[in-house]
């Protein structure tokens, strides 16, 4: 049976342990065994992203840490932190160290979820019905950092029951984008408002995103506008089982 | 007018942005995107030409001494006299010299950034010379007293009531709100000046070193006024216009119009080499070239953040910022403004003045995914973060020392696996009480700058446990 390391990522850990639960379920149903490496935290993004690079720096090389004592691939439910080991790790050590090696490594080896589903394991049907109107919104880093465009809609598609629906300006930046959220409050929320009314043309019942940063923003956007949309990680509908509508 | 800024004040300006500016931003900037769209659809080799066009201007940056000495030559060959311009001080001397010289009483403009950049028109002002701009955004914001709130459309962010009541104001017209009768008055407007000028000033898009021509695209018509009917032609331009030859420009030009307002190409292409070699022919009699330096070769200095010089200003990144198109050109408080502005300006004006702006992004990346010349937007604001954050050998670290703390705790806390770990499981048990349906609608500063915008999700945590329990 095939191995892979989980890399469930500071923010889903936090504020979504319920999609972590069900991609472990996922996994385990196409014959993917799950292993957890205990020592991980945060991969140092909110940091590099700051402009503190030698405090990301140690908390890249922590991280190489935990998962370079495994040659297994490493799968994660987030676009923006795989990014972040795919194009930010091998920046911050030098040419030729052990850690540069080691991270260009990683790179190679590390999945967002959808990515590893559709393209390394050939899945795009998981078995899974969800009766319902749905809309998606795509994450910047999914979508620019990592090229993630058609993935996440081919396994929404062949979700049973499910209805894709065009998202205006689904490829606009929803205005989390980290610190930015909160350096700048007002732009962010300028951001997130086009956002929401977006959703809300949208005529869905619920907008799937693949990163917890851009659920946090537009769950807690909608959920003030008094909106019955819900935002949900592309996890949460995969594993869902429900009857016809 | 666009003062050179001690201090750039992007937080303040973001929290009260006029709520006009948005709608007329994004109605204009999304008709250019639409256009863009269109053109790039009928072009093949797009992506061929991006990078064409962005070897092309790395290899001349990396090269600039060389290319500039030989359009130094070609232009003084040509009739024409070069001036090198340390600083924007420099600059402004140098023009009012000429202007001086030649008793100018009145200079027409074409629209150009260099001499937004070295707030020209002040100095003009202050001299008793009028300079008046003929590029019609350009002429609206000239009577409305401001500098340009975008690269190639500087009054985007004004509606055309709004412009029917400054002309009504300032030139004592009766102006409807008709983008055709309101042209039709700034024209007649300018006519007069047109004829009566004794100067023509203008910066360039482009200047090819083979021959020393200065290359102007507009789509008015009045960048060939100003530079051929007065006696006297000085252009402004930075020195990071030049291109090597007629080969590289076909290039640039391919990709400039298609990018900035989505048109094969502009209206008008000026080609000019020197001045008139006789009577007769058109073009002044003089004609003078300030190259600008003003920072630029301080920042080819640095091999991340010199990138930016490739830009060729189509204004494409501020068509698809969401940042910008939310905010306005303004909030970026200097001519320049949107991602390009957001990485030119801290470079020019020291990370301190302008150390608000590397992060005025929520580093999307639209701008890289459509800059003609593939400048890396986003690894450059993150090289001007940790800049202002860490400091480098060209200045100290800006950032308030309390935002270092912070990081620092931060750093602590998610760098000892054990304190992360016990942070998981307490915060659940700790918020709970602010908790209320998986929400948090209020939290004590500094966080509240996240729930005065949206309610923060509860912490859940658990899935450690879950996992345990499971694998028993």
């Amino acid at each position: 049976m095939q191995k892979v390391q989980l890399f469930i990522t500071c923010l889903t850990e936090q504020f979504y342990p319920g999609v972590l639960k069900k991609m472990v379920g996922i996994l385990e149903k196409l014959d993917v065994e799950p292993v957890f490496p205990e020592n991980q935290t945060c991969c140092g993004q909110p940091f590099f992203n700051s402009g503190f690079q030698s405090e990301a720096r140690k908390m890249a090389s922590a991280w190489l840490k935990t998962f370079g004592r495994s040659d297994l691939p490493v799968v994660s439910p987030s676009g923006s932190c795989v990014d972040m080991v795919h194009h930010h790790y091998p920046e911050l050590f030098s040419a030729g160290s052990a850690e540069h090696t080691l991270a260009v490594d990683l790179a190679g080896r590390t999945f967002e979820l959808t990515d590893f589903l559709v393209n390394q394991l050939k899945v795009v049907d998981v078995g899974a019905s969800y009766p319902h109107k749905v809309t998606y919104h795509a994450s910047c880093h999914q979508l620019r950092g990592l090229g993630l465009k058609s993935e996440p809609k081919q396994l929404l598609r062949a979700v049973r029951g499910l209805e894709l629906v065009d998202l205006p300006e689904e490829d606009v930046c929803c205005g989390f984008g980290g610190v930015f959220s909160v350096v700048y409050p007002e732009v962010s929320r300028s951001m997130m408002e086009n956002k929401v009314k977006n959703i809300q043309r949208s005529g869905a019942e619920a907008v799937v995103a693949c990163d917890a940063g851009c659920l946090m923003n537009i769950g807690g956007g909608l959920n003030k506008a008094g909106s019955p949309i819900k935002a949900l990680h592309i996890i949460d509908i995969l594993a869902e089982k429900g009857g016809d509508r | 007018m666009s003062e050179t800024p001690s201090y750039i004040e992007f937080a303040e300006y973001s929290e009260h942005v006029p709520t006009n500016i948005p709608a007329a931003v994004q109605q204009a900037t999304a008709r250019f995107l639409g256009n863009r769209q269109l053109r790039i659809g009928e072009m093949p080799q797009w992506e061929e030409l991006r990078q064409a066009a962005s070897d092309i201007r790395l290899h001349t940056l990396l090269n600039l001494d060389s290319y500039l000495e030989k359009l130094e030559q070609q232009v003084t060959q040509a009739g024409g006299t070069v001036h090198w311009a340390e600083d924007a001080e420099a600059a402004r001397q140098i023009v009012l010299g000429l202007a001086r010289q030649h008793n100018v009483k009145t200079a027409v403009k074409v629209k150009s950034m260099a001499t937004e950049e070295i707030n020209l028109n002040h100095a003009f002002e202050q001299a008793g010379i009028e300079a008046i701009e003929t590029d019609l955004g350009e002429f609206i914001i000239q009577l409305a007293g401001m500098g340009p709130s975008h690269i190639i459309v500087p009054a985007v962010h004004m509606k055309k009531e709004e412009i029917a009541q400054l002309f009504q104001e300032k030139l004592g017209v009766d102006a409807p709100p008709d983008p055709i009768k309101l042209t039709a008055i700034a024209r007649t407007a300018l006519r007069e000046k047109f004829l009566n000028a004794e100067m023509g000033i203008s910066g360039a898009n482009f200047l090819v070193a083979e021959t020393g021509t200065l290359v102007i695209v507009t789509n008015e018509g009045n960048g060939r006024m100003c530079t051929t009917l007065p006696d006297l032609h000085v252009a402004v331009v930075g020195i990071d216009k030049v291109v090597p030859d007629w080969e590289s420009l076909t290039v640039l030009l391919k990709l400039l119009a298609r990018s900035a307002t989505g048109q094969k190409i502009t209206t008008y292409t000026s080609f000019m080499t020197g001045p008139r070699r006789q009577e007769g022919e058109s073009g002044p009699k003089e004609f003078h070239l300030v190259m600008l330096d003003n920072g630029r070769s301080k920042i080819l200095q640095d091999p991340v953040g010199r990138d930016v010089l490739k830009c060729i200003r189509c204004g494409c990144c501020l068509n698809v910022c969401p940042v910008y198109k939310n905010v306005g050109g303004y909030a970026y408080g200097w001519f320049i403004s949107g991602p390009i502005g957001a990485i030119f300006s801290p470079q020019v004006l020291g990370t301190e003045a302008a150390r608000e702006l590397p992060f005025a992004s929520s580093l999307c990346g639209a701008c890289v995914d459509v800059c003609p010349v593939k400048i890396p937007i986003t690894q450059i604001l993150l090289h001007l973060r940790r800049r202002v954050v860490e400091g480098d050998s060209i200045a100290p670290a800006s950032a308030a020392p309390m935002v270092r703390s912070g990081a620092k705790l931060g750093a602590l806390a998610f760098g000892v696996p054990w304190l992360y770990k016990l942070g998981t499981q307490l915060l659940p048990v700790l918020m709970a009480p602010l908790a209320k349906a998986g929400w948090i609608k209020a939290l004590p500063a500094p966080a509240n700058r996240w729930t005065r915008v949206r309610p923060f999700p509860a912490f859940a945590g658990g899935f450690r446990q879950w996992w345990h329990r499971r694998k028993k």
